[in-house]
């Protein structure tokens, strides 16, 4: 690689949705629509005029060296950056017609529709059954048993039912790192979203509990939009339909994954994907 | 290039770990003396009577400090249920909606003054904002100038715990669609619960042998606190007023008071440092 960072971050052409150099080849329609979205945190801007159309129903999978402003992008989706008060965002975010990023939007209601699974997983200091019941408590009135069998629902859903049913009771912090994760994949499911935000999710967990997860990913990808953020571009190639690649906070490509990784048509692109940098 | 000696420095090694077990020692003997002390005095005032018994006068054989126990506890248990509430709430403010803010900044600057303030100035603040314009000493003053000595405290060790839960896990219940409240309530208060039980044991343990403060406004009475409206009998006035005077029953009285604050404090800070061990687990 000869290229300077600088100029290489010069070199990156603006992706916008009028001239996409690689429209989703799939004919689903989008289910997240971003439209020359920025990020500043502080006075430091962190992602430059993003646009990128997520086609519903699909795993789309974001890779990019660490510092890139991958897991800032899809924290903007369900607004979580707002929990810091220097952190802001511009441009659009459309998600099923309606711009998330506008006045008004009902955070509550947004966040149950877009689940978010973190880097490490984040178990509440509750028992299994409590740390599920928690969000659908919040978001639904239900009796006693029909409660109990949307946790049993979302603990299969989340392929972690045979190894908690007789631990439902047990502090969820109890479980292995694996199994917390997955429990937080349960717990994300459970309130019934449509989007799965994925930041990252296996990079705290071994090798055989990270292959699990991916295999779930593969079951939940009929019945969620997924999007999955990965510095592992092996995971990137197993698990997903269409891959944008970030670098310094811009979206140099996006693609289907397969012609992404064979088929780069970015310089950047390739060199990242072939290894030579990143 | 020639070789430094070793042995400056194995002298200089030697040396500070002689000095810092001498220091060390030290203040255990203080503490040890200081219990030493308490217990032998103490003990022996101790009997049943000493505990449900009321107060004799100089001279005669007998008698308790039940008055003193009872008044104690209720100003104690006054000054939690006004400054525990508020200290912690200021300390969920701190953490959980302050950040960044002048106001947050300004009230954390506000409560280490307040911490540093000497207890017996609260107590003259509070003799003049409540027992002079009531006109006599009470109870309700009492708890009322503890509750002032309780409240910073547990801010700031609110605003401590809270700090310690990790942010990730505020993002997982707010990312499930809960508000900053029920967030901040049930899971960031559960996840830092032992913690925050500790801070207030703690505090409990700390005004629970203060004198000064009430002197200006619960004062002290022979008699059984029906009401925290007139002076209300507690065991460090008690301990001030019977080590002063000349009659041997009541200075045997005090060395036993004493005695029994020495152990309520100790149990205190045994039990919250249990918790602080169980969270850390």
């Amino acid at each position: 690689m000869n290229a300077s960072p600088k100029d290489l971050t010069r070199a990156v052409p603006r992706v916008s949705a009028l001239d996409a150099p690689s429209a989703p080849p799939s004919p689903a329609p989008a289910k997240i629509s971003v439209r020359g979205l920025n990020f500043f945190y502080g006075a430091t801007q962190a992602l430059f005029d993003n646009s990128i159309e997520i086609p519903a129903g699909s795993v789309t999978a974001i890779i990019g060296p660490s510092g890139c402003g991958k897991s800032t992008h899809i924290r903007v989706y369900n607004r979580i950056f707002q929990l810091y008060r220097e952190q802001r965002a511009t441009g659009e975010v459309w998600i099923d017609g309606a711009n998330v990023l506008a006045p008004g939007v009902d955070l509550i209601e947004l966040r149950r529709r877009i689940g978010m699974i973190f880097q490490k997983p984040t178990p509440f200091p509750l028992s299994v059954h409590e740390n599920l019941a928690y969000g659908l408590r919040m978001h639904y009135k239900m009796s006693r048993s029909e409660l109990d069998g949307r946790i049993e629902g979302a603990l299969r859903a989340a392929a972690l039912w045979d190894e908690v049913r007789d631990k439902l009771h047990r502090p969820g912090t109890a479980l292995s790192g694996g199994q917390q994760q997955r429990l937080c994949i349960a717990r994300a499911i459970a309130v019934e979203p449509e989007v799965l935000l994925m930041d990252e999710p296996t990079s705290a967990i071994d090798p055989v509990a990270t292959a699990r997860i991916e295999e779930l990913i593969a079951q939940l990808r009929e019945r969620y939009t997924i999007v999955i953020v990965t510095h592992n571009m092996q995971q990137a190639a197993r698990v997903s339909d269409f891959t944008a690649f970030f670098l310094s906070g811009r979206i140099v490509e996006f693609g289907a994954t397969t012609d992404l990784f064979t088929n780069p048509k970015q310089k950047e692109t390739e060199n990242y994907v072939t290894g030579r940098f990143g | 290039m020639r070789r430094r000696p070793v042995w400056p420095r194995r002298l200089a090694d030697a040396a500070v770990k002689a000095a810092s077990v001498l220091a060390a020692a030290l203040g255990l003997a203080m503490l040890a003396w200081i219990l030493a002390v308490v217990l032998q005095r103490g003990a022996s005032a101790l009997n049943w009577r000493f505990i449900t018994g009321m107060p004799v006068p100089p001279g005669a054989e007998g008698g308790g400090l039940a008055n003193a126990i009872v008044g104690t506890f209720l100003v104690t248990l006054l000054a939690c249920v006004i400054g525990v509430p508020i200290g912690m709430m200021a300390g969920v403010y701190l953490a959980e909606f302050g950040a960044g803010r002048t106001l947050a900044a300004l009230v954390r600057f506000l409560v280490n003054v307040m911490i540093g303030v000497p207890s017996i100035i609260i107590g003259l603040f509070v003799y003049t904002i409540v027992v002079l314009p009531a006109g006599h000493f009470s109870g309700w003053a009492g708890g009322v100038a503890l509750s002032l000595l309780i409240l910073p405290v547990v801010a700031r060790t609110t605003e401590d715990m809270l700090a310690l839960v990790p942010n990730p896990l505020r993002e997982s219940s707010l990312a499930l669609g809960a508000p900053r409240w029920r967030t901040t309530l049930h899971i960031v208060f559960r996840a830092a619960r032992s913690g925050l039980l500790t801070g207030v044991l703690l505090a409990v343990a700390r005004i629970s042998g203060e004198t000064a403060p009430l002197l200006f406004t619960a004062l002290n009475s022979p008699y059984w606190p029906r009401s925290l409206s007139g002076p209300t009998a507690n065991l460090t006035v008690t301990i001030f007023n019977y080590a002063m005077s000349p009659y041997p029953n009541w200075q045997r009285a005090a060395w036993g008071a004493s005695f029994l604050i020495t152990l309520g404090v100790l149990a205190l800070t045994v039990v919250s440092r249990a918790l602080a061990r169980e969270r850390t687990r």
